[in-house]
């Protein structure tokens, strides 16, 4: 069983089609990969499998569970944890306390107090920094910090999106290397990349988005060589 | 803090534009009749009264915010001269008002500017005299302001103590009078007090007294020692103090007299509302402007049920009426909470400012008059007892806003700290990173309606009851921004904040009846004031604190971070 699956999935902002049918999968252990350009329907993926947006039409199921009758909160304690898109952080509470955050549903001491370790060996600039306001961290650091507590709440699956927005290159690779450990680790791992060329290289699958459609899926591996994957995100002529 | 910090040097221009900033203040102040109804109160003797301070009270300000900028920008050796240059130019406005007083009749537009603000602000010399005079006086005042700030530290805030206890007991020198006949006798306090105001003499006293105080450092000592002591000490002495504070409290309006425990107990039910509205907007961080409804709902529920003339015939009495005016106030803080869940900032504001006055019209409406009275309200309330003890006086009611405040306090303590507590917290901060994070929202956000609309519902019972009579016009809009004003100038989130604030924004004023006119421009004087130079509020929660007051601190916490960690 698919430890994700989004079968013919619509979904509407108002009036604007906005998915029109997306079918995909994402199997335990796997880090798939969502590229696509702006407005291509990445982010609003995002969003309609947290729950933050009903699908019209179609049905999102984790681990062979329909998850249309649930609440976005009620998926996040089903364990789908995302990263917003611009980080989201709690700019005025600590780093501390945002990872407090994190771990809000979870009511195990001793597993949280487990997981701030993981994290903080993750991350260990947070560690440094932890008494510090997070509106004040560097960019690099706010993606840190916007990771690690997703992580907090000890996710099966977890979504990420952009994380190399606005990062220099040197932190956009730092970034990737802590995703592939994070799923080494054992979590399931969904990224929405503009950038692609990163994201298929850490990434088993892939699949491209246009205008709320998938045009493609394959292999990672096999994307990159595509020529029109090539063409479109990957910048070659 | 003597360090040149701009590197723009000052020049004369900055005391000229000061000046004239503190001298166009003064001009509006005796334009708009402040000054004049400002005169009535004397603070020393009969020489020197509210209104005068406030005729050249642009000027010293102007002074002293000169010579603090030009201390900053390191500019020492100009600090006099351009005080007094500020202080003379913020004389020459108020001028105008001599020159229209005397030269120009008109009374019909501005009712304000007549010969007796002109008698005031030249001192009775004189036009030609007294406005040199004033001008004189002005330039002097500018260059005290001014060098103000060249004082050293000890002897600066010995001055502004001994200063600030003189304005303090003359200009509350009636209330003043009241407790301190109780503990050194009438005729002393008749010798303190003449004409209702301080006498010069016992100011002069009582200046030195407290700058001596000040200057010996007694309170610095005691941080000092404070500080020093072992934390076992530390909460010995903390029990000590809170056992004093409640002795304090528990004695208060035996040693005030009626008036001002009658001020007390309005103080008090403010501070009921705004622990509830603290809730709302301070931890949850949902913009409230109908808050008086649930007061009313409060105030109605206790009317209509305990009233005799009422409809319900007095059914009940005042403890029994009290849970269900509170349960009324929750269930329409709920059904309030329904329509504007996905509602954020301002449109929230607007909804919430509609829904207040919605249920004032209401209240107003004929259509439930047979109920409530309509513009006639609910009359014959009667006070709580307790075992057949009417509490009928504001001393005894004083008792009962005491422990509402201290419940409610403690209830929003403790809801800041618990689970629901973080909820509003991150709400605040980001709703759909809360959402993100498994918070749910619908939940959360109508806990905070509920239970702030219960609290004002209390308060708002406990003021039908002692007022007995309620009218619709006593839950204007004019009350919710009250209890927002409040929180805000006490600090958004802070619960001793709500304390602070309230005794500012209510208490002050009731003390400062005659002033009443003037109590919304106060309001935004204060407010404007705040916003720049403390924004967050007087005694601010700390993550506000930390969001505005700058990055130093969270950078001096990083520098601690390793040893913490270690």
């Amino acid at each position: 069983m698919a430890m994700l699956e989004l079968e013919n999935v619509h979904a509407y902002y108002g009036h604007i089609h906005a998915l029109q049918g997306i079918s995909m999968t994402v199997e335990e252990g796997e880090i798939v990969t969502l590229i696509g350009s702006n407005g291509a329907g990445k982010t609003t993926t995002l969003r309609t499998i947290t729950g933050l947006l009903k699908p019209r039409k179609g049905t999102v199921r984790l681990e062979g569970e329909d998850l249309a009758p649930y609440p976005a909160h009620k998926i996040v304690a089903r364990g789908v944890s995302m990263v917003p898109e611009g980080r989201g952080i709690f700019a005025k509470l600590t780093v501390a306390e945002n990872l407090d955050m994190g771990a809000y549903l979870r009511t195990d001491r001793e597993g949280i107090k487990k997981d701030l370790e993981r994290v903080f060996a993750l991350f260990p600039r947070l560690k440094e920094r932890r008494n510090q306001v997070a509106g004040t961290l560097s960019g690099g650091e706010q993606q840190m910090l916007a990771t690690a507590r997703a992580l907090m709440a000890k996710p099966r699956l977890l979504l990420l999106d952009e994380p190399s927005m606005g990062l220099a290159p040197v932190l956009v690779e730092a970034i990737f290397d802590t995703i592939v450990e994070i799923n080494q680790q054992g979590t399931t791992v969904l990224l929405v990349e503009q950038n692609a060329l990163m994201a298929l290289s850490i990434a088993h699958r892939g699949y491209v988005l246009q205008t709320g459609q998938i045009v493609l899926t394959d292999k990672a591996s096999a994307l990159k060589e595509n020529e029109m994957v090539q063409k479109a995100y990957l910048g070659m002529e | 803090m003597n360090q040149a910090q701009d590197t723009t040097l000052l020049d004369w221009r900055t005391a000229v534009r000061l000046g004239l900033l503190g001298g166009v203040v003064t001009l509006y102040f005796g334009a708009i009749g402040m000054v004049l109804t400002f005169s009535v109160r004397n603070l020393l003797g009969t020489f020197v009264n509210v209104g005068q301070i406030l005729a050249v009270g642009g000027a010293l300000t102007a002074g002293y915010l000169t010579g603090r900028a030009f201390i900053k920008s390191g500019q020492r050796k100009s600090v006099i001269p351009m005080g007094l240059l500020a202080g003379f130019v913020a004389g020459l406005p108020p001028l105008i008002l001599v020159i229209m007083g005397t030269l120009f009749p008109i009374n019909p537009m501005f009712v304000n500017i007549n010969d007796e603000l002109v008698q005031l602000i030249t001192f009775g010399l004189g036009p030609a005299a007294g406005s040199i005079a004033l001008v004189v006086l002005s330039a002097i005042l500018g260059l005290a302001g001014a060098s103000f700030e060249l004082m050293n530290e000890r002897w600066r805030k010995a001055l502004i103590n001994g200063l600030l206890w003189i304005l303090l007991l003359g200009l509350f020198s009636e209330n003043a009078a009241t407790i301190l006949e109780k503990f050194i006798g009438r005729s002393a306090v008749r010798w303190m007090f003449q004409n209702k105001s301080l006498n010069p003499i016992a100011a002069v006293v009582l200046f030195l007294i407290t700058f001596a105080f000040s200057y010996m450092g007694t309170g610095e000592k005691g941080r000092r020692k404070w500080e020093t002591m072992p934390p076992a000490a530390q909460s010995q002495w903390r029990r000590y103090f809170l056992i004093l504070g409640i002795i304090f409290m528990l004695a208060l309006p035996w040693m005030v007299g009626q008036f001002l425990s009658q001020v007390l107990f309005i103080v008090g039910l403010y501070v009921m509302m705004g622990m509830g509205l603290n809730i709302v907007v301070g931890y949850a961080g949902l913009l409230d402007l109908g808050y008086v409804a649930f007061f009313a709902f409060g105030a109605y529920t206790m009317g209509v049920l305990t009233s005799p003339q009422g409809p319900g015939g007095g059914v009940l009495n005042f403890w029994l009426a009290l849970p269900v005016s509170i349960l009324v106030g929750v269930m329409f803080g709920v059904l309030l909470g329904f329509p504007v869940l996905n509602m954020r900032g301002d449109y929230l504001a607007i909804v919430t400012l509609g829904f207040g006055e919605i249920i004032r019209v209401l209240a107003y409406s004929n259509w439930l008059a047979p109920i409530i009275g309509g513009a006639q309200g609910v009359l014959g309330i009667p006070s709580p007892s307790i075992f057949g003890f009417e509490l009928n006086k504001p001393e005894y009611m004083y008792y009962l806003v005491l422990v509402g405040s201290a419940i409610a306090a403690f209830i929003a303590s403790r809801l800041r700290d618990s689970r629901l507590g973080r909820q509003w917290m991150a709400m605040r901060e980001d709703e759909d990173v809360a959402e993100a994070m498994g918070i749910n929202l619908v939940q959360t956000k109508l806990l905070a309606f509920a239970i702030g609309a219960g609290f004002s519902a209390t308060s708002g019972a406990i003021f039908a009851s002692r007022l007995h009579n309620i009218f619709p016009n006593s839950f204007g809009i004019l009350v919710s921004i009250n209890v927002l004003s409040l929180i805000i100038v006490g600090g958004l989130g802070s619960l001793p904040g709500v304390v602070v604030g309230a005794a500012i924004l209510v208490g002050l004023p009731e003390l400062l009846r005659e002033f009443a006119e003037y109590r919304l421009l106060m309001y935004g004087i204060l407010l404007i004031v705040m916003m720049l130079v403390k924004p967050e509020g007087f005694w601010p929660e700390a993550a506000r604190k930390r969001e505005l007051r700058g990055e130093e601190e969270a950078w001096d916490e990083t520098e601690s971070v390793p040893a913490a960690a270690d």
